[in-house]
């Protein structure tokens, strides 16, 4: 079989991509978990293993350009190798968000009575959920799964519109819950972001089908 | 890991060794036998007949008395035949080699002639005599003369130069051939200026060799009527003639001792002149050869 | 995809050995001065597709050639056409350097001298040595053997000799197959220049060289009756990034062939 063993290194690439998105899903779960229930252990858990996600980043990244150099990649070879260098930065950064959120619920600490806005676990469980599925459209080569995620977004955003509104209300008539109203605001534009980056990725998993950059709907925006 | 076990192989050194120095025994064996039957039969001539060449000897007829004998006549008769043979022979056999190879190179006709032609190097010369006494002497009239002389001696040489012609131009590597047709060269402008060229050096080779065998050959003149008494010089391409190895043959078979003199200095002559006239040819040949070798 | 202006064309091309089909039903638009590669697996017929452009198939006596032929509009095996005049406008390059055994100067003389030329032929020699990128490395030595000269400046002088004869396309075959890497790269720059001016063709089996050189590439491929037939075509940037048939991007990603 040609290229037997390009073809296994690309595999075990895509494997360590997904345990990479794994690390990441926890984080995420972890630091919401962590801060509805003000557990600051847990949060400072979270902070900590970011270094484990930074570190496996960079083991992809060098993985990728092992490869590009020495294969010569062209065509759906190549837009996978460079796919997976960027699907690995963004779960990177949202990791870093992860992390952020876990350094809030600190900083916020465990006496403060204020209640976590609703909407913001929500929003946590989406991110989830659209990271998960456009993991799983990578693996499957899945576009219309990708467009999904691509669409899920909008009701993140909602969410996102929603919890701020809210949060202004609450700080207008509330003064002293000002101080950490502001962090909730900093948690909920971090999930956005989350919801946001695993859009991303479902744009390279498009690319890697079709070939195609950019931000557009496949096929129904198509005219060929 | 080695699957073949090291027992299994009888190395036989020894008597490899022995076979190797025997095979380059024999090879040295033969070498001497050959070489020292030459330089034997050298020694014998030059013994033999140095003492006779001189310039009397060189400028003088053949005569009854043997210390008269010359072979002026003898010897302008084969330097004038063979010239002939030579013009002949090479003309047509360097256009029949490119008929064959080039012009008609897959045909059937090619093939059959190719082989008829490496055949005909075989047939006795004396066959050649009898045809040029027919056709040349006889039916064109040309005479019993040098001229029909070299166009018989040209016909048993043909095959030589054909066939070495023939693969001198084979051996012309195909890319010249393309790269000049890809420059917009027509088939005659690639044989001209491309493939005779390359050719040459084996043409000549062909040409040497048949120079080579047309100087000694005695049967087919006698058969088509060559003199062995030859009492002028022959002055036109149609007057009658002698060649050396008839001279030679000649006085080989008189009893006196002075004739025996005579016909080694004769073969003496006969060498040397062979010797210049492939010298002449080789040194042509390197000419070509060396001119644009990287 | 569409060529404007093609300075060849091909419609409906078949090429046949004796009974044998060797390449079937090729439509192929050439751009003017552009790089257009043909590549393809051993035996889909690049190269007989390549010497069908200037009739060189024709020296092979069993070849035959169905279809057309287009330069400018002209139909390359039309009754009248003599095979050595296409040969002046459409030149060739080959796999192995093959200069002749003469000197520097009469390789390059040697088209225009057969072909007539009147002029200046020192002045074309000069001309056409500077246009291969070779001029400054031999001006000193012309009347040298060509083969003298290192398989790179070698392959530069057959370049040199094929413009010598002012073509508007060259056809390379393979042209740096016999050379180390070094003199590839130098070659394919030069490609790149030459096609400001010239339009070229080129087949190689190496799929890098065609990325690296060609504004257009088309892929030939064979199947079990080994007669070859094109598969796609297309900008060069596409073909090695994102091509539309899967067949293509099976070759070209080394899965076959």
């Amino acid at each position: 079989m040609v290229r037997a063993d390009f073809d296994k290194n690309l595999e075990e690439l895509e494997a360590e991509l997904l345990v990479l998105g794994e690390m990441v899903e926890k984080a995420i779960i972890k630091s919401m978990d962590a801060l509805e229930r003000r557990d600051l252990a847990m949060a400072y858990e979270v902070v900590a293993e970011d270094d484990l996600i930074d570190e496996k980043r960079f083991e992809l990244e060098e993985k990728c350009i092992d490869l590009i150099a020495t294969q010569q990649p062209l065509a759906v070879d190549l837009r996978t190798l460079l796919a997976v260098l960027h699907i690995a930065v963004e779960l990177e950064r949202m990791g870093d968000y992860a992390e952020g959120i876990g350094k809030i619920c600190m900083i916020i600490g465990d006496d403060e009575p204020v209640e976590t806005p609703k909407q913001l676990p929500q929003m946590a469980k989406m991110g989830v959920t659209m990271l998960r599925r456009s993991l799983k459209s990578l693996m499957d080569r899945d576009t219309d799964l990708a467009n999904d995620v691509w669409d899920s977004d909008d009701e993140v955003d909602a969410l996102y519109a929603g919890v701020c509104n809210q949060i202004f209300l609450d700080m207008g008539q509330n003064p002293k819950t000002i101080e950490a109203s502001t962090h909730f605001l900093w948690v909920a534009h971090d999930l956005e972001r989350i919801a946001d980056r695993a859009t991303n990725i479902a744009e390279r998993v498009i690319f890697v089908v079709t070939g195609r950059i950019g931000r557009y709907k496949y096929p129904s925006e198509e005219s060929d | 890991m080695s699957i073949i076990s090291q027992s299994q192989f009888q190395r036989r050194r020894a008597r490899r060794k022995w076979m190797g120095r025997a095979f380059y025994g024999l090879c040295l064996l033969s070498v001497t036998i050959a070489l020292g039957m030459l330089a034997l039969l050298l020694v014998y001539l030059l013994i033999q007949g140095v003492t006779g060449i001189d310039w009397s000897f060189l400028t003088s007829f053949a005569s009854r008395h043997p210390d008269k004998a010359g072979i002026e006549a003898a010897m302008l008769g084969s330097i004038y035949v063979v010239i002939v043979a030579g013009v002949v022979s090479f003309t047509l056999g360097v256009a029949t080699a490119l008929y064959l190879e080039e012009y008609a190179a897959r045909s059937k006709f090619a093939k059959i002639a190719k082989i008829n032609i490496a055949n005909l190097a075989g047939v006795p010369s004396i066959v050649y005599g009898i045809l040029g006494l027919q056709i040349f002497v006889h039916s064109l009239h040309l005479g019993k003369s040098v001229l029909a002389g070299g166009f018989t001696l040209a016909l048993l040489v043909l095959p030589i130069v054909i066939v070495a012609a023939g693969e001198a131009v084979r051996a012309v590597p195909p890319s010249l051939r393309e790269g000049s047709y890809a420059l917009g060269a027509t088939r005659w402008q690639v044989l001209w200026h491309m493939v005779i060229p390359q050719a040459f050096p084996g043409i000549l080779t062909g040409v040497i060799l048949a120079v080579s065998r047309a100087i000694g050959e005695t049967a087919p003149l006698i058969a088509m009527g060559a003199l062995t008494f030859v009492p002028f010089t022959p002055d036109s391409p149609l007057s009658r003639f002698t060649v050396l190895p008839i001279q030679i043959f000649n006085w080989t078979s008189r009893p006196q001792a002075g004739f025996q003199e005579a016909a080694a200095a004769g073969i003496i002559v006969l060498l040397v002149i062979l010797l210049v006239m492939n010298a002449g040819a080789v040194f042509l040949r390197n000419r070509f050869q060396n001119k644009w070798e990287g | 995809m569409q060529i404007l202006d093609p300075i060849l064309q091909t419609h409906g091309l078949s090429v046949y050995y004796d009974a044998k089909k060797a390449v079937t039903d090729v439509d192929l638009d050439v751009a003017r001065n552009r790089i257009t590669a043909i590549i393809g697996p051993s035996g889909c017929g690049k190269s007989t597709l390549l010497r069908c452009f200037n009739r060189m198939n024709d020296l092979i006596p069993s070849a035959r050639v169905e279809g057309q032929v287009l330069f400018d509009g002209l139909d390359l095996y039309g009754h009248d056409v003599d095979p050595t005049e296409i040969r002046y406008e459409i030149g060739m390059v080959f796999q192995r350097p093959n200069p002749f055994p003469k000197s520097i100067y009469d390789n390059v003389a040697f088209g225009p001298r057969i072909n007539g030329f009147q002029g200046d032929i020192a002045e074309l020699v000069e001309r056409s040595l500077v246009r291969a990128a070779l001029w400054d490395e031999v001006k000193d030595r012309l009347k040298a053997s060509a083969l003298s000269l290192s398989g790179g400046q070698q392959q530069r002088l057959c370049i040199a000799r094929a413009l010598a004869v002012e073509p508007r396309v060259i056809l390379m075959d393979e042209p740096c197959s016999a050379l180390d890497p070094i003199a590839t790269l130098a070659i394919e720059e030069l490609m790149r220049e030459l096609s400001e001016d010239y339009s070229i063709i080129i087949v190689t089996h190496n799929m890098q060289q065609a990325a690296r050189v060609s504004h257009y590439t088309a892929f030939l491929m064979v199947e079990e009756a080994r007669v070859g037939f094109l598969v796609e075509f297309g900008e060069s940037r596409q073909i090695f990034t994102n091509p539309e048939d899967e067949r293509t991007e099976a070759y070209i990603t080394g899965r076959f062939g």
